[in-house]
């Protein structure tokens, strides 16, 4: 077809260093070994068998010794769910908060299904029709009139007719209008072209993974007829506080050398504090599982937790001593979980006086906050 | 081995397989997992079957007397037979059976075939005796020995094992797989594990699937139990008595009431018991070796009969140590007659909606799908509740866990109620409160009359907490009334009246336990758990520290703490936190331990003190009405909580810090300003002077007036003393006067009515005197000034001497001094 030429004009050249590549590119060696381990029946159209699809994410030791690494941590029922229900070709909707990798998964999974992970809408206000459905090119158009050659289709029309996997990233960003185009391409599988007195029909094999952040319902509520099309897997935290307190360090010790800030040396204690708070608060009940907490309306995800800590090591580089205390996070923790002045006000003093002011060796932390809440 | 199934299986029960479960014409021994929809299946397939002249079941012997009970059109389960020793009815245990248990099924099978039923265990006169006494609580003993072969065990639990070897890593599903999911008359009989392509398969598991082959052959209904035995024997073999040693005992009296039932009814015997103990029934022992180890064993006196169950109590989650996670989902696949998982779906789809939560048929087709499938990616044999939960969350409840929740209350736990017939003997329960009767003497009379209670004295205080724990299992012998004069903590007043239909709520109650003390407290965690309102669990503390539950009581607390942290209404916490601190009270003259209690209260007052200024602004003149109310209650109740801290220290000093905040903001309501002042003037909080500014700042000509009245209202209102307060301080009164003075004309009939409100509470005498002062006005600055003595505020200047001398005499003898004699002589 003409556009994978304009396409593939934009990609970077054979061997230059890209800054990062697709899944499929990455992983290619992997994706390849489980293609020819796997000796499972293979849905029309797919690169592997919905077990290899799992395992790929899941990550494991093939018989021949291969070993395909983690993709995603997290609940393996989840994965499995996710891979049947492309496998039903019902099309698959991740939901999370931000940063609980739904485009990574998303990614992989077709990557794995498809061997192609860039058919790729970019969900925003803006998203036009034509991002969904076809556009066209008017110098043709003009040319030569309507015609299959003056069309240039959406990834998701190239996806139809090839039965690929296609991807919707940011759904409930798109205009309601602009979502609705999705309806007949999820149930009728056809794509007509009215201009054209033509259709693209779906073939086998094609099938849709958008991802939504849920805390962003009621900005485009998908429609119910949409919704119904969808099954839903929603991507959780990480499960566990150390696991969290892990990818927080990790990225922010990434951050700060990208920022040129000093290591902080004493640093780990207050992440520790920072994600125990978060963690805390977002799950309505302290660690030790005796207390139970509101929660605030923030997400107080662990992408905002790495954000906490790191301007929280700005502050300490350029204004402090150059250790990370108490005082630098207190700050950014009250401006993420209070962001609803009148309600959030009244769950963060509330965990202040019940949690925070009777905990051992909390003492610097909890007069910090009490001097950036007053 | 199959084929000699096949082949063996001409005439029925000839299934000539070895000494396991079919040496020539039986005995039959049917192996099962108890409350097993599969095993029921195929239990019935294969009575059906092989036509047995007795029955044998698992269970307490005692229990044959109560067999045809089961047949009473009343007796519905879930039902559980209940063994409980005479003397002592803590000491109970029971053998619940729901619709789907197979031994539920056999007893129905045989007594709508006139076929003899006898209960084999160990009688419960040796299994109450060997019993600890229960420090356990109802529901474990025999019944958890019995069950501990499916349940993770210190020890050894032998299906895990199967299920291990077979690749499974949750030995439920694995007995799912192989068993439960293809017994069902052989619709289901592809083989579930040789598919699954996971490694290492036991010989077992194919032996199972082999004898589970649908071919329509005779003996075909009896085959699975021949596969099962065999497993099991292989297990045995390796582990011996599974540590539970306690298991011979029971199996040595099983081998020898088995032994009976050939004498008397020939080989034509079916017995239905735990998987695990088949091998051993099946072993070849002397008689007198089995009698040897039943020697010597301790009895009790016992007393068996029916008492209703319930689905939650059948899942593990309630605590009641031996069941299975999903009743209502077993339930399910007992009664489906086809299609379990896409009735299950409908059925799913039929609560969503009653909840108002859209799902179409499309729904349900998805949904089943993505089951089906989902069982095909695991290598199951049939979608299970894994598989059907999943895809419920992931289709119908758009990946919430909320709507989930639902379902699994309601559905897969189930809310089913078992019903016992009237003829059934009486519970244990009765016989437990007719003792306490007794030993505190009090009789159950019809007529009607008024008990006095002190609750020093050790018999009263008992007494009465039997009738709050009665009170709390709604068998209404007593009911509270206020008593005579005295309102001392200490003293109680019940009107007491026995009424017949009484004994029936005693029969009800049964379900919650079996003495009054572990059924009021069972009652009472449940209740705490289910209540959805804080001041219904904090009534419910009250309740238990008055019935003194204590092992209650950490539940209630709980519940409580969980509802006040979640309670976003400042207004619900504010109520209850009064019953709280009355409920410590109570404890200090009950002393009973409320350390827990205190601590709760306390986190109760700490999240009012944070929540209560914002709830104050903002309100209709009834919302904040409501809420001085509360302020007030608030403020009472701190008083006896924080008793020893120092004023201005600790929640004392939080609480105190709230109520300045209340006094000063301009955004509070009048009312609620008004008193939150005084109340700081009363406790000394607040200086005269600042009481005065702030008074004056409320009533300041820019304030609507309104407002004003408002704040006077709080201020001095009500039956709290204002009025006296106005009498004696001048200021304070010469404030409001010069306020009045200043309403508009237009304005003024607005306020009226708050001020006559105000004002019309105070008593005559004080209303007088007030208008008194009014009438004289103000005293003149001058009149003041030129006075020798200070004037207090309230007094007139100078002292009438004689007028003072008076009142001395009665001044000394209120104060408890002995008139001075120089004083005397004057």
């Amino acid at each position: 077809m003409t556009v994978s030429s304009t396409t593939a004009a934009v990609e970077p050249e054979a061997g230059a260093q890209v800054l990062r590549p697709h899944a499929e590119d990455a992983f290619a060696d992997e994706l390849k070994a489980l293609a020819a381990a796997d000796d499972r029946p293979r849905p029309a159209r797919w690169r592997l068998s919905p077990w290899a699809v799992a395992t790929y994410l899941q990550g494991g030791t093939l018989p021949d010794g291969t070993v395909i690494t983690p993709k995603y941590v997290g609940p393996r029922r989840l994965v499995e769910v996710a891979v049947t229900t492309l496998a039903t070709d019902r099309a698959l909707l991740l939901l999370g908060v931000p940063g609980t990798a739904k485009t990574w998964v998303s990614e992989h999974l077709a990557a794995a299904v498809s061997g192609d992970s860039t058919l790729l809408v970019q969900g925003t206000a803006g998203t036009p029709e034509e991002a969904v459905r076809y556009g066209w090119n008017y110098a043709q158009l003009l040319a030569h009139g309507p015609s299959r050659e003056a069309l240039v289709p959406s990834p998701l029309m190239r996806a139809m007719s090839e039965g690929m996997t296609a991807r919707v990233e940011e759904l409930t960003r798109i205009p309601a209008d602009v979502q609705d185009s999705l309806i007949t391409i999820l149930s009728e599988k056809t794509l007509p072209v009215p201009e054209l007195g033509q259709e693209v029909q779906a073939v086998r094999g094609f099938n849709l993974i958008a991802t939504a952040n849920d805390r962003d319902r009621g900005v485009n509520e998908l429609s119910s007829a949409l919704r119904r099309r969808f099954n839903t897997v929603v991507l959780p935290l990480p499960e566990t506080p150390d696991a969290e307190v892990d990818i927080v360090s990790r990225r922010v010790d990434q951050i700060g050398r990208s920022l040129d800030l000093p290591a902080a040396p004493e640093g780990l204690t207050e992440i520790r504090r920072v994600v125990t708070v978060f963690r805390e608060l977002r799950d309505g009940v302290t660690t030790d599982g005796r207390t139970k907490l509101k929660s605030p309306s923030g997400t107080l995800s662990t992408a905002e937790a790495i954000s906490v800590v790191t301007s929280g090591l700005a502050l300490a580089a350029h204004f402090g001593d150059g250790v990370l205390r108490p005082g630098d996070v207190a700050a950014g923790i009250l401006g993420a979980v209070v962001r609803d002045p009148a309600a959030d006000r009244v769950v963060w003093q509330e965990y202040l006086e019940t949690v925070v002011r009777e905990r051992d060796g909390w003492k610097d932390f909890y007069r910090a906050c009490r001097e950036v809440s007053a | 081995m199959s084929g000699a199934v096949v082949a063996g299986a001409r005439t029925p029960g000839r299934t000539a397989t070895g000494p396991v479960a079919g040496p020539a014409d039986g005995p039959w021994l049917l192996g099962v997992r108890h409350h097993g929809p599969g095993s029921a299946r195929a239990v019935l397939a294969a009575l059906r079957e092989a036509r047995p002249a007795v029955v044998l079941i698992e269970g307490p012997p005692e229990g044959d007397a109560l067999v045809p009970l089961a047949a009473d059109p009343g007796m519905r389960p879930p039902v559980a037979l209940l063994a409980h020793a005479v003397d002592d009815p803590g000491r109970a245990s029971f053998w619940p059976m729901a619709a789907f248990s197979p031994e539920w099924v056999a007893l129905r099978w045989a007594l709508d075939h006139d076929v003899p039923v006898r209960f084999i265990d160990l009688p419960a006169a040796h299994s109450l005796a060997l019993k600890e006494p229960a420090p356990e609580g109802p529901g474990e003993g025999p019944e958890r020995a019995e069950h501990a072969q499916e349940e993770v065990t210190p020890v050894v639990d032998p299906i895990r094992v199967l299920a291990e070897t077979a690749g499974y890593d949750d030995p439920e599903r694995w007995w799912e797989d192989v068993v439960e999911h293809r017994s069902s008359g052989g619709d289901h009989g592809s083989p579930g594990v040789d598919g699954t392509g996971r490694g290492g398969i036991a010989d077992d598991g194919d032996a199972a699937s082999e004898g589970a082959r649908p071919g329509g052959t005779p003996g075909e209904a009896l085959a699975p139990f021949v596969a099962l035995a065999e497993a099991m024997s292989a297990l045995r073999e390796a582990y011996g008595d599974g540590g539970q040693p306690r298991d011979a005992v029971r199996e040595a009296y099983m081998r020898i009431q088995l032994r009976a039932a050939r004498k008397e009814f020939g080989d034509d015997v079916a017995v239905v018991c735990g998987a695990w103990h088949v091998p051993a029934l099946a072993a070849r022992t002397t008689l007198a070796a089995d009698r040897a180890l039943l020697k010597g064993l301790p009895k009790v006196k016992t007393d068996l009969t029916w008492v209703p169950w319930t689905h939650r109590r059948l899942a593990r989650q309630s605590g009641y140590g031996a069941g299975i996670d999903s009743p209502g989902w077993y339930g399910h696949l007992f009664e489906a007659a086809d299609r379990p998982i896409e009735r299950w779906m409908t059925k799913v789809a039929g609560l969503l909606r009653d909840e108002d939560r859209p799902v179409s048929t499309a729904h349900v087709i998805e949904a089943v799908r993505l089951a089906e499938t989902l069982a095909a990616l695991r290598g199951r044999p049939l979608a299970g509740l894994g598989e059907t939960t999943d895809a419920v969350r992931a289709v119908m409840c758009e990946g919430s866990d909320v709507p989930l929740a639902l379902v699994r209350d309601r559905l897969i736990v189930g809310e089913s109620l078992g019903e016992v017939p009237d003829t059934a003997p009486a519970v244990p329960l009765q016989r437990d409160l007719t003792r306490s009767q007794r030993t505190l003497r009090l009789k159950p009379e019809a007529s009607e009359r008024q008990l006095d209670l002190d609750l020093r004295r050790e018999t009263d205080a008992a007494r009465s907490h039997l009738l709050h724990r009665l009170r709390l299992l709604d068998v209404g012998w007593g009911d509270p009334v206020a008593g005579p004069g005295s309102t001392g903590t200490f003293r109680e007043s019940w009107r007491l009246s026995w009424e017949p239909e009484l004994h029936v709520r005693v029969a009800e109650a049964g379900v919650w336990g079996t003495t009054v003390l572990t059924a009021a407290t069972a009652k009472a965690a449940s209740q705490a758990v289910a209540a959805t309102a804080l001041a219904d669990v904090t009534a419910l503390a009250e309740h238990c520290l008055l019935a003194e539950l204590p092992d209650a009581l950490p539940v209630v607390m709980k519940a409580l703490a969980d509802r006040a942290a979640l309670d976003a209404d400042v207004g619900h916490l504010a109520d209850a936190l009064p019953a709280l601190a009355r409920s410590l009270r109570y404890g200090d003259v009950r002393s009973t331990d409320t350390a827990a209690l205190t601590e709760v209260a306390a986190g109760l007052a700490e999240r009012i003190c944070v929540g209560l200024p914002p709830a104050c602004t903002g309100l209709d003149p009834d919302g904040a009405e409501a809420l001085r109310g509360r302020v007030e209650a608030v403020h009472g109740a701190i008083g006896l909580l924080d008793t020893g801290a120092e004023p201005g220290q600790g929640l004392r000093g939080r609480w105190d810090a709230v109520l300045h905040k209340l006094a000063a903001r301009d955004t509070v309501a009048g009312i609620i300003r008004g008193r939150a002042t005084r109340l700081l003037l009363d406790e000394g909080r607040l200086p005269e002077d600042e009481a005065a500014r702030l008074m004056g700042l409320a009533l300041s000509p820019g304030t609507p007036p309104a407002d004003a009245a408002a704040w006077i209202e709080g201020f001095v209102g009500g039956t709290s003393g204002g009025g006296m307060l106005l009498i004696h301080d001048e200021r304070l009164l010469g404030l409001v006067d010069a306020w009045l003075t200043g309403v508009p004309a237009d304005l003024f009939t607005d306020v009226l009515p708050l001020l006559r409100r105000t004002f019309s509470a105070y008593e005559p005498g004080v209303r007088r005197t007030l208008g008194e002062l009014v009438r004289r006005g103000p005293v003149p600055e001058g009149a003041r000034r030129d006075d020798a003595f200070p004037v207090t505020g309230g007094f007139g200047p100078g002292l009438d001497r004689a007028r003072a001398d008076a009142v001395e005499p009665v001044l000394r003898l209120l104060l408890g001094r002995p008139p001075e004699p120089a004083e005397a002589a004057v």
